[in-house]
């Protein structure tokens, strides 16, 4: 296996070990896999969108400010994770560890209120078994919300690591590689807030 | 759970499976104990990330779910061969007609074919191993432990029993109780990880790792059909991950995305699986393609006819895989414009499939055709093939469709496609490579044997079959009518059958006797081979693979450089410390708590599942800690192990 | 190459062999229009197989004979690579049989979406054929009849099949009258078909329901119009009426014999719309789906088997409306 490592300062950290680059390409590629996979949650969750049985319509139970609190703390992390990395760059672990902080923190605070808003739909009377419609949509939203959550421990993981072995072209491929998780969660979130909610209540309401 | 419904009891066909299960396990404790070779297994297989050792163990449990498959047909035969037969009762003739199609696409098919690639793609491309070899072993170990899972089902709990294809709502709870649908489910889901991981593995391997010089259309065809099939590997196994796990939420959790409760769609369930389905028959058929055309390129010894045509065409199957999906169930009343559009794109897919044959067949012309086994199983695959080919676009047209849908026309198409497509390569690579993995050939007078009595079985058995399927017979019925006059053919079919029976024990034989008596291999390059992988000076590669990297000037680098009398020697100063990666028992455990997992998913025991992924994540994160850059050899060991002398 | 030649006789001798006993199989012995369509689309489409199969074969027999490894090898060119000319050949050739086959194909689809071109004009008989684990329940709405497992049809009048299933996913199908359609729960699909000549043909479900599959299938009978009008009246007057009772315990999973009744289930369920019904009766009637390799499970097959027999003696010479 060739092992070159490459010096040249203008080559980010992350892409100077033969090693890192490999796996930041096939990551890249594994996302390219998870795009199938939520593709597949969407059309299912968008065929299944009018089939409620007995049970409530999607856009009856959705609440307009859990939603905006929930994208505003996912964005906000992804457009913090993004100064992580650029800190990185810059050889500063310290800013790198606290911007990754921060990305934490808003990103558990979107699963607070993500949770928050199952428990509230599930009181309500709407849970995985109502219907094929509430069932995609909580496996689609719970997907997601799990990929968060494993994030949150793989982000925790790798900072320990930085914090013990320092910025090496191996660690800073791991936080790179992490970046790129959750800014695609970002993406995907997106896809969830418009063709989940906002067309939800526009069917619903409008 | 009552213990009557964990064990599977009162079939003396399933007590004498769980008596020679025993007494094989049982038999290979004693002999690891015995010959002191339990240290031996951990160190050299069970913790290897060597390409070629992950792919030999692919190939061995193929041959063995091969086995599994073949008798689990028989026993479908035996019990078809006359009518109204007593021999299996309609339940269990269910279960063995799902195990079979399952365990012969995603525990056979696919694993064989995938050892090939693992052996063979980083020879080819002059790499000393893949892009993630630590990877590779979770692939290979999640797969291993995906087909034991869904193997046990038999003897405990009660195997799967509403087709491979599982529609809904015939596999939901409320008609298909009990953990026997579970097994399918969670068996494929933990195999389909491994599956995933390898697609993502060998594409990066291909794009990355080629030797200098090795432009992407200086590829060896089959490296070329391998890149093919990762790509739609990465596109299609996601669908079928979505898949599983939604019909398992139905089914351990309540949810209705296909029952018949709650306004679940069972049709969705049929698009989704096909979705994924359709781009599994070409998963399973492109490496085929890539085979045979490099064995019909060495024993024409010549080059291969329209290589960008061969390269075009298959990118086109591959586009065109992901569009035909429809034509499953032409009968589910889409309408006659999408029926329509779909009958052309599947017909489509013809044209480029067709090319290929012609080029083939163009490889040969004004070659020097040596009649090797894998050459008679390549010139056995264009004969056969056709025929499947032609019955595939008799299919595709959706009005005569309605005719031969769910009938033994349907049956014996797939089998002459994937039998003499997808079998006969496997049985053509396995003895194409056979010296590349074990340094001898397999004997080539038992081997001729084996290739006649299996062909001819193989079209005794299955040609008949499509003139059942035009008499009207339905496929997956456990029995018909003296009345039905389905009989003889239906007797010839078996005879056809046990014939291909007959064929794999010789072939076994031969491997034996192969190891017993033939002549060991001298040099690497066993058949005058063309590309890379012959190019190593021994016959199987040492684990680094190449002691110096070779630069590659063109198509059929290797054999242009014998016609050139230009085969570079090794020198000592050549020799440079070699990287290599290190051995990890961590995709082993991994795997084994995925059956954990698995295990108490399939009897609903969260309590059990639960552990199994707290094991399974502590196993991903214990290894995100290991900073394992692997080591070197050194380059005193690489000249010891090449004999150059100083 | 002398040893691939028996191998290529052997394959031609039997697909000959088996070809001259085609005029037997039921598909290529269709008794109505839907049937004959498809018949002469798989006749044209073999043709052109059998045009493909002659050329491979032929090319490659000759390829494989004339090239073989031997002494005074003539014509050895390694480096021949491709020819553009052969290889836009290969290409066209395909693709202008794609197109012959395209175009009937379509034609046909279209045309079996509605009755058959020569009865058209006729108001078609509309008949619901219900799917149950393993029957099929066949609701006559005009004539107000009902019948499970048996099917009477007018000849030379098209039949309007409006499918749907109670529970697994079916499809129907009488091979000699014409090609299958899925019956669904939760869905209704529609099929036409017909009758030319009177007699009676074999139908079934063709689509795997699991372990009653096998059983799955229905006579159908088909006669001349007046005897058709006879048959149903005979049914409304003498044949009893059918209780929700009845049909609820018509939705357990098992097989029933040949059932007439004059009234129908429309009144009380559509399963187009009302996919649970038959699990709900399931769940009224205290059944409760067993683990197959269970005791339980086992026992209640063994009842179920002698319950049947029971049935049969029974009504052994007590012969129903037909």
């Amino acid at each position: 296996m060739a092992h070159a490592e490459t010096h040249d300062p203008n080559t980010p950290l992350e892409y100077r070990s033969e090693i890192g680059r490999l796996n930041i390409l096939g990551f890249w590629i594994f996302l390219g896999a998870e795009i199938a996979l939520f593709a597949t949650l969407f059309a299912t969750y968008m065929v299944l969108t009018p089939r409620i049985a007995d049970g409530p319509a999607l856009g009856e139970l959705f609440e307009v400010k859990s939603l905006l609190i929930q994208t505003f703390l996912l964005l906000t992390s992804s457009f913090t994770c993004g100064l992580a990395v650029h800190e990185m760059r810059r050889h500063n672990v310290k800013g790198l560890i606290t911007w990754m902080v921060v990305t934490l923190g808003l990103g558990l605070g979107f699963l607070y209120f993500e949770i928050q808003e199952f428990l509230h739909f599930i009181h309500e009377g709407a849970n995985i078994g109502t219907s094929a419609a509430w069932s995609g949509f909580f496996v689609l939203v719970g997907t997601h919300g799990a990929h968060v959550t494993f994030g949150i421990f793989w982000v925790t993981m790798v900072l320990i690591q930085v914090a013990k072995r320092g910025l090496t072209p191996a660690t800073s491929a791991k936080v790179f590689i992490t970046s790129l998780y959750w800014h695609f969660l970002d993406v995907v979130w997106i896809f969830i807030f418009t063709a989940v909610y906002l067309m939800g209540m526009v069917m619903h309401h409008g | 759970m009552k213990w009557d419904e964990f064990f599977v009891t009162g079939d003396p066909l399933i007590y004498g499976a769980d008596v020679s299960i025993l007494l094989t396990m049982v038999g290979i404790l004693f002999y690891l104990t015995k010959y002191n070779k339990w240290k031996w297994l951990w160190d050299e297989w069970l913790t290897t990330v060597d390409h070629k050792k992950l792919g030999i163990m692919y190939i061995v449990s193929a041959v063995l779910m091969l086995f599994r498959g073949g008798v689990d047909a028989l026993l479908m035969r035996t019990q078809l061969a006359v009518p109204d037969a007593k021999f299996l009762d309609s339940q269990h003739y269910n279960e063995i007609f799902t195990t079979h199609g399952t365990i012969m696409i995603i525990f056979m098919a696919m694993p064989f074919l995938i050892g090939l690639i693992n052996v063979v793609v980083p020879l080819q491309i002059g790499a000393r191993d893949v892009a993630y070899p630590y990877l590779n072993a979770v692939s290979f170990w999640t797969f291993f432990i995906g087909a034991m899972l869904f193997n046990i089902s038999f003897v405990i709990g009660g195997s799967p029993a509403a087709g491979w294809t599982s529609y809904m709502p015939l596999a939901s709870n409320e008609l298909s109780p009990g953990p026997g649908q579970n097994y399918y489910l969670l068996g494929l889901q933990i195999a389909g990880i491994g599956t995933l991981l390898t697609g993502i593995n060998f594409l990066v391997t291909i794009l990355k790792m080629r030797a200098p010089g090795m432009t992407l259309f200086r590829m060896p065809m089959f490296t070329w059909s391998s890149l093919v099939t990762m790509v739609i590997i990465i596109f299609a196994f996601p669908i079928l991950t979505v898949a599983l796990a939604l019909m398992t939420f139905d089914r351990l959790f309540g949810s209705h995305f296909f029952t018949l409760q709650g306004e679940g769609m069972d049709m969705l369930w049929a698009n989704l699986f096909w979705l994924w389905g359709h781009p599994e028959v070409y998963i399973v058929i492109l490496p085929a393609f890539g085979m045979f055309s490099e064995i019909i390129s060495t024993f024409s010894r010549k080059t291969l006819f329209g290589y960008k045509a061969m390269i075009w065409s298959m990118l086109l199957i591959a586009g065109y895989s992901f569009l035909v999906w429809v034509h499953h169930f032409f009968t589910m009343g889409s309408g006659a414009a999408v029926n329509s559009v779909f009958s052309i794109t599947t017909m489509a897919i013809g044209i480029p499939t067709g090319v290929k044959i012609f080029n083939w067949l163009f490889t040969m012309y004004r070659g020097k055709i040596q009649f090797t086994t894998p050459m008679l199983w390549s010139i056995g695959f264009i004969v056969n093939f056709v025929i499947g080919g032609v019955t595939g676009v008799m299919l595709a047209m959706a009005a005569a469709d309605y005719q031969y849908h769910n009938t033994y026309f349907l049956v014996s198409h797939f089998h002459y496609v994937l039998i003499a497509g997808t079998v006969f390569a496997c049985f053509a690579g396995l003895i194409y490579w056979y010296p590349k993995m074990f340094g001898y050939k397999l004997n080539e007078r038992i081997g001729k044997w084996v290739f006649w009595i299996f062909t001819i079985g193989f079209n005794v058995c299955f040609m008949p079959q499509y003139f059942l399927g035009l008499d009207g017979m339905p496929r997956r019925v456990y029995t018909y009518s003296e009345e039905s006059g389905w009989g003889p053919l239906n007797m010839v079919s078996t005879i056809g059958g046990f014939m291909m029976g007959i064929a794999f024990l010789v072939l076994v034989y031969n491997m034996y006797y192969s190891f017993r008596y033939a002549k060991r291999e001298t040099t690497g390059d066993a058949w005058d081979g063309r590309t890379l992988e012959w190019s190593t000076p021994s016959a199987m590669p040492p684990f680094y693979n190449f002691a110096k990297i070779p630069e590659v000037t063109g198509l059929d680098h290797f054999w242009r450089q014998k016609q050139a009398g230009k085969v570079e020697k090794l020198t000592a100063k050549d020799i440079k410390p070699i990287h290599m990666p290190s051995n990890s028992g961590v995709p082993f455990i991994m795997a084994s708590f995925f059956f954990v997992a698995g295990f108490g998913m399939v009897f609903d025991w969260m309590w059990m599942a639960i552990i199994g992924l707290i094991g399974v994540f502590g196993t991903l994160f214990y290894r995100s800690f290991e900073y394992d850059d692997g080591y070197y050899v050194s380059v005193e060991e690489v000249i010891e192990t090449e004999k150059i002398s100083k | 190459m002398r040893r691939l030649k028996p191998f290529l006789t052997f394959g031609l001798l039997m697909a000959v062999f088996m070809l001259s006993g085609c005029s037997d199989m039921v598909i290529l012995d269709p008794k109505g229009p839907v049937g004959e369509q498809q018949k002469d689309l798989i006749m044209y489409s073999i043709g052109f197989m059998t045009f493909i199969l002659i050329v491979v074969y032929a090319l490659t027999t000759f390829i494989v004979y004339k090239y073989r490894d031997r002494k005074n090898h003539k014509g050895y060119d390694p480096d021949n690579e491709g020819s553009h000319l052969l290889e836009t050949i290969w290409w066209i050739i395909p693709i202008i049989i794609t197109i012959a086959l395209s175009v009937p194909t379509v034609k046909t689809i279209y045309s079996l979406e509605g009755p058959p071109e020569g009865t058209k004009d006729q108001k078609p008989l509309v008949i619901h054929a219900t799917s149950v684990d393993w029957k099929w329940v066949f609701t006559y709405p005009e004539q107000d009849i009902e019948t499970v497992n048996y099917l009477h049809i007018p000849e030379d009048r098209p039949v309007l099949f409006k499918l749907t299933s109670a529970d697994s996913m079916a499809s129907f199908w009488i091979p000699q009258l014409g090609g299958q359609k899925y019956a669904m729960a939760g869905m209704e699909t529609e099929l036409y078909l017909q009758a030319d000549e009177q007699g009676t043909y074999e139908g079934r479900n063709s689509n795997f329901t699991g372990e009653g599959f096998t059983d799955h299938t229905f006579d159908v009978m088909a006669m001349s119009d007046d005897e058709f009008e006879k048959w149903a009246s005979d049914a409304k007057a003498d044949a009893p009426k059918l209780t929700k009772e009845q049909y609820d315990k018509l939705m357990l999973p098992g097989h029933v014999k040949e059932m007439t009744f004059s009234s129908t289930h429309m009144g009380w369920v559509d399963h187009a719309d009302e996919a649970d019904y038959a699990l709900n009766a399931r769940e009224r009637l205290g059944y409760e789906p067993k683990v197959p390799h269970s005791k339980a499970a086992k026992e209640e097959k063994k009842k179920r088997e002698e319950e049947m027999k029971q049935e049969e003696s029974e009504s052994h010479g007590d012969s129903h409306a037909h």
